[in-house]
């Protein structure tokens, strides 16, 4: 492109600005649901792209650029916001136009942003949000003048409220029109042209904007509070105490709901379909194994709901502050603690959050051991095991048994996650250690709609993973361990007989150290697709095997099982890199295969060690 | 001391501050992008709960944490003296 754009023809618009400058409130507000989520081509960077229309009907698309302080990028989410800025993304046009976003009430460091945009050769429109608490705080901004000195347009905006979305609109409009779009003359500034590209910024800001009559003195008292060295770690573990609570109380009508629902199914196709292939084909493969796993979406979303209401509100960065030193003891940077915290969830969203972390191997020892934090997948494979083998006893009349062995759980791998980072760190990179300066926002009331759609996007990743994949591998293991059937007058189960069953027998003198019966190593392997997964073959193998209820599974273990053999499938499933998504998300997020190979290793010699030891040992004891 | 106050005279990263990770220059400029920059007023907020560190001061119009590492290489000016 070397003339001005012609008034026709799509704008291509990106969004930059600092972090928690309410952009993505921005770019919600801009594009509604008119929006795609998908990832950069090579990288696993979100994309977050929308369009909209102006009012003389041109469409215009906007990218939502991760947030930076500076193009010399230093995260590979930094990285892209640089390349994408200035055209070097592969697969990527240059913006026709940049909306620099600011918070209003905030403007030093990104004014510094933007005269580094300006730099690029691209448009640049400056849109000052989060207007109405500047105007609240008493904050006065000359507009035309700050406009004026920067040499681009400059808008008011209010996304949570929709407000000054039409001139903005406008003003991208009219921007694109008007640029010829130059050479580049970005270079990375060094410390003398950050200082005096500061000094700009610092005389800007000083001649166009009078501070606050009455600054914002909120932000300041709820950290009196919540940075407390005592109070600010007991409300940390309050609100993660609170938060587990919630995940499994809150959840419970809703996943009994959900039961329900999948067991009256179940009865529907009963009556409606005759005993044979084809029923079974529905009930015991698709009913038993979908319904399995979509029981855990409440649980998900409960979490999700907790982890995405305290990053709006600011208290994410709050929380790393707190726990910085306490993870840095074991290698870790304190922006580790939100990937960490997320992976109690899922660790693939905890992987790829990661993204977060500037340092390469702040970064690696964080993936490393994310899986070993309890995701939710583990949750029902440990319910399951410890409400048929754990018994519904309360020591000293208040602490419940069952409630002590899953706490154990957890403890178990947030302990081992720290012993590992901490072995990386000491042995492998030794030198590395990054600086941590990171910005502590200033508290806002979370935006229900930002949740809503971050929620619901949660929810369709789960959704797509469990009509897929989890989907595939249930009717998978449904078919091996159905076909060959058994021949007539076969005394033994049928599964005995079928290709499950053997490979189960197959690989059972491996597992037999560890006190897995042939059973529980078919019920591995779909579990490798995804650990909860391992319930639902549970579920199939026993079902099928014509032994057991069906809705009670657990009794049925508890017949089957001896205690040793329990815990130690307990300690497997801490440990195991049970989960092929992960390897495959490290892969991604790596790219290599070394890191998802050293990951699966050390995690299967870990799972194997710890369920040997665990299962000699309980075997000593209760005999 | 929390709520101590003062001005940044100086901004320039102690090499003994600066095993591998990254380099001097480089730490230099993430300070300075962060906004600790020659005249900017700066106020002790908070101490973090393990020793002290990390800090949260608070910087011109932001508030910011900072590990005591770092800090290492910005050189306040105290009011009333010091």
């Amino acid at each position: 492109m070397t003339a001005a754009n012609p008034p026709t023809g799509i704008i291509r618009a990106a969004l930059v600005g600092n972090p928690n400058c309410g952009k993505t409130a921005l770019f919600n507000a801009l594009t509604g649901a008119r929006q795609k989520v998908a990832n950069y081509a090579g990288v696993t960077v979100e994309r977050k792209e929308g369009h909209f229309t102006t009012a003389d009907g041109r469409t215009v698309t906007v990218l939502d650029l991760p947030g930076t302080y500076s193009l010399r990028a230093r995260s590979p989410d930094e990285a892209v916001t640089r390349d994408a800025v200035l055209g070097r993304l592969a697969g990527e046009h240059r913006p026709d136009v940049i909306v620099a976003v600011a918070d209003a009430t905030n403007l030093r460091l990104v004014l510094r942003l933007v005269l580094e945009l300006k730099e690029t050769g691209a448009a640049v429109v400056l849109a000052l949000n989060m207007f109405d608490i500047a105007t609240r705080q008493g904050l006065r901004i000359d507009i035309a003048g700050l406009s004026r000195a920067l040499g681009i347009p400059v808008t008011t905006t209010v996304a949570t409220r929709k407000r000054g979305l039409d001139d903005l609109i406008a003003e991208v409009a009219s921007a694109a029109v008007a640029s010829v779009p130059t050479e580049s003359r970005w270079r990375e500034p060094d410390t003398t042209q950050i200082r005096a590209a500061h000094h700009r910024a610092e005389k800007i800001v000083k001649t166009y904007v009078r501070p606050p009559a009455r600054p914002d003195t909120w932000t300041a008292r709820i950290d009196g509070v919540l940075l407390h060295p005592v109070w600010g770690l007991l409300i940390l573990l309050s609100l993660l105490f609170l938060m587990f609570q919630a995940v499994f109380s809150w959840s419970a009508p809703a996943m009994g709901a959900i039961e329900s629902g999948f067991s009256l199914l179940e009865q529907g196709v009963v009556a409606v379909i005759p005993e044979g292939l084809l029923r079974s084909l529905i009930t015991d493969g698709v009913i038993a194994g979908v319904g399995g796993v979509l029981v855990f979406l409440p649980q998900i979303l409960v979490l999700f709901l907790f982890i995405l209401l305290l990053e709006d509100f600011g208290y994410m960065a709050r929380a790393a502050f707190l726990m910085d030193r306490i993870m840095g003891g074991a290698g870790l940077h304190g922006r580790a603690f939100i990937p960490l915290l997320s992976s109690f969830a899922c660790a693939i969203p905890g992987i790829m959050s990661t993204r977060v972390i500037d340092s390469k191997h702040d970064r690696l020892a964080t993936i490393m051991v994310a899986p070993l934090m309890t995701c939710s997948a583990r949750i029902p494979v440990y319910t399951l095991i410890i409400a048929a083998f754990i018994p519904n006893r309360h020591i000293n009349g208040w602490i419940s048994l069952q409630g002590l062995v899953m706490f154990g759980l957890y403890a178990a791998g947030i302990i081992s996650a720290l012993a590992v980072s901490f072995v990386l760190r000491k042995i492998f990179w030794r030198s590395a250690v990054e600086p941590f300066i990171m910005e502590l926002p200033t508290y806002k009331a979370p935006e229900i709609g930002n949740i809503a759609r971050n929620l619901w996007q949660r929810a369709e990743i789960f959704l797509r993973r469990a009509g897929g994949i989890i989907l595939t591998m249930s009717l998978l293991i449904w078919v091996l361990s159905t076909f060959p059937g058994p021949p007539t007058g076969a005394l033994d189960p049928a599964i005995n007989y079928s290709i499950a069953g053997r490979l189960g027998h197959l690989l059972e003198p491996l597992f037999r150290p560890i006190g897995f019966s042939w059973q529980m190593v078919v019920a591995l392997i779909p579990g490798m697709a995804a650990r909860e997964v391992a319930v639902a073959a549970l579920g199939t193998v026993y079902a099928i095997g014509g032994e057991a209820d069906p809705t009670a599974l657990g009794s049925a273990l508890a017949h089957q099982w001896s205690l040793a053999t329990a815990l130690s499938f307990l300690a497997w499933y801490v440990f195991a890199p049970q989960c092929a998504s992960t390897l495959a998300v490290v892969k991604r997020e790596t790219n290599s295969w070394v890191w998802p190979s050293v990951m699966f290793a050390y995690m299967i010699t870990l799972a194997y060690a710890a369920a040997f030891i665990v299962f000699h040992l309980a075997s000593a004891w209760i005999r | 001391m929390t709520g101590q106050t003062g001005v940044i005279v100086g901004v320039f990263a102690d090499p003994s501050s600066t095993v591998g990770g990254v380099d001097c220059a480089e730490l230099e400029r993430r300070l300075l992008e962060a906004g600790f920059v020659e005249g900017a007023r700066v106020t002790l907020l908070h101490e973090g709960p393990l020793g002290g560190d990390p800090i949260a001061v608070r910087l011109d119009d932001m508030r910011v944490a900072i590990r005591r590492r770092e800090a290492h290489g910005v050189l306040v000016q105290f009011d009333g003296g010091a």
